[in-house]
């Protein structure tokens, strides 16, 4: 009898755990799919890049790429730095990456295949089709997975080229012209997301 | 007696072969690492990219936009003859890299292409279910011989390159390419000279007609568009060296776990 408990008690809490578990594919169609929805609405540029803004900070790991961005500078950060760094890049991010999106009209995007690298990291497979303006894209995405039940978008990877891994040599540019100075490069995304 | 022996040399080779091709895959992979690539005279790359750009506003995005606007089918013919004339340096480097099988998929290609695609105005071959058509030049080929790139170069007119594969161009200059060979070197009634100039003028207003919209919209969300430019030139060379456009093959994954430290 105690072991027949034991096995529904087993049972219900493994089927719990499933339940709230999102596939990473799965993530990514349905993201994909919301914001197509939106930039197919018929709304104002402007009106769409705040409702994309809104997708991206459900979606996306905002924080972790910001790190990944700021490569090994990050280790020279103390807290207080770190934390303006966070809000200067997020304000950037969320502009750059929503006016990005927002140049495009109803882009229709399957997803094709996943490939789990680890219990951290998915890569989902997907096709911008192409139109007669421009020829068929391929676009991976990789999934932050370490918490099953809200999987975050850490990078996109356009053709084999990887955004995250532009923007982490763009901002080590910054730096390097500028003797390894913090406060230029925040000064310089400032300037961005005020313009 | 003979049979086992045979067995054991041959597992011995496969196996020292396959730990040959990994060690040189990973070896390529480092050399051609995008944020290892020295940018050694960069004031001077930063000038040219100017020069560069400007040229951009006042020909080539105008010429561009005009041919972006031309009923699709054109834009494919003319695209499909420049990939057909682009096999002539696909197919020797092909070779030179030791990809017989491949060389002659795209002799065939060529071949079917040029007679039954109307000098290649049409892919006939992607019809007949060839594999997807790879791109190969003599950069690649030194890359793969073990050449490093060297510095990172930004040419005037032409754009981002490396050393190896500046050099790698000049062999096109040399007999390297029997386009130019054909239409420039050799003196014959069929062929002008400025036939190459125009075939790779085209050439150029094509790809920036390709990537119109996305040269626009990276421009204007750059914090620097010239690192921007120069990291996604070696990310792409990076990844047709090693014949691949998956990134966990060109990029190394402990950037990302080292975020979660």
């Amino acid at each position: 009898m105690i072991k027949k408990i034991f096995f529904i008690v087993l049972i219900y809490f493994l089927s719990l755990n499933n339940a709230f578990t999102i596939e990473p594919d799965i993530f990514v169609q349905s993201t994909v799919n919301r914001a197509s929805k939106i930039l197919g609405e018929n709304l104002s540029k402007e009106e769409k890049i705040e409702k994309l803004k809104i997708i991206a900070k459900e979606t996306v790991d905002i924080k972790g790429i910001g790190f990944y961005t700021l490569g090994s500078k990050r280790k020279e950060l103390n807290n207080d730095m770190k934390e303006k760094y966070s809000k200067l890049f997020e304000q950037y991010f969320l502009k750059s990456f929503s006016s990005r999106l927002a140049e495009y009209t109803n882009p229709e995007i399957d997803v094709i295949g996943k490939e789990a690298l680890n219990k951290n990291y998915t890569i989902v497979n997907s096709i911008l089709k192409g139109t007669s303006e421009r020829p068929e894209v391929k676009i991976d995405w990789r999934i932050y997975t370490k918490n099953q039940e809200n999987p975050l978008i850490r990078d996109l990877i356009i053709e084999g080229l990887s955004l995250a891994r532009t923007q982490k040599e763009e901002f080590k540019s910054i730096l390097d012209t500028n003797n390894g100075d913090i406060n230029v490069l925040f000064e310089t995304l400032k300037k961005f997301s005020n313009n | 007696m003979i049979k086992k022996f045979a067995i054991i040399v041959i597992t011995t080779l496969a196996l020292t072969l396959n730990v040959s091709a990994g060690t040189d895959g990973e070896l390529l992979l480092k050399k051609n690492e995008p944020s290892e690539i020295k940018d050694c005279s960069e004031k001077f790359n930063r000038g040219v990219f100017a020069l560069n750009q400007g040229l951009d506003k006042v020909l080539f995005k105008p010429i561009s936009g005009i041919y972006k606007s031309l009923p699709s089918p054109i834009k494919s013919g003319v695209s499909n003859s420049l990939d057909n004339l682009s096999n002539l340096v696909t197919i020797p480097n092909n070779i030179l890299q030791g990809d017989f099988k491949t060389a002659g998929v795209n002799t065939g290609r060529f071949l079917i292409n040029t007679t039954f695609g109307i000098l290649g105005l049409f892919d006939a071959a992607d019809h007949m279910g060839f594999s997807e058509y790879e791109k190969e030049d003599y950069g690649q080929s030194l890359a793969k011989a073990g050449v490093g790139p060297g510095c990172y170069i930004v040419l005037p007119v032409l754009g981002p390159s490396t050393v190896r594969d500046t050099a790698g161009s000049l062999v096109n200059f040399v007999g390297g390419d029997p386009w130019y060979s054909a239409t420039v070197i050799n003196n014959n009634h069929y062929f002008e000279d400025s036939d190459y100039y125009y075939s790779r003028a085209t050439q150029g207003i094509d790809f920036r007609a390709k990537n119109y919209d996305a040269i626009e919209n990276l421009e204007k969300n750059s914090l620097d568009f010239y690192a921007s430019v120069k990291s996604l030139y070696l990310q792409d060379r990076q990844q047709k060296i090693l014949n691949t456009k998956k990134i966990t093959n060109t990029q190394n994954d402990s950037d990302w776990e080292e975020v979660d430290n």
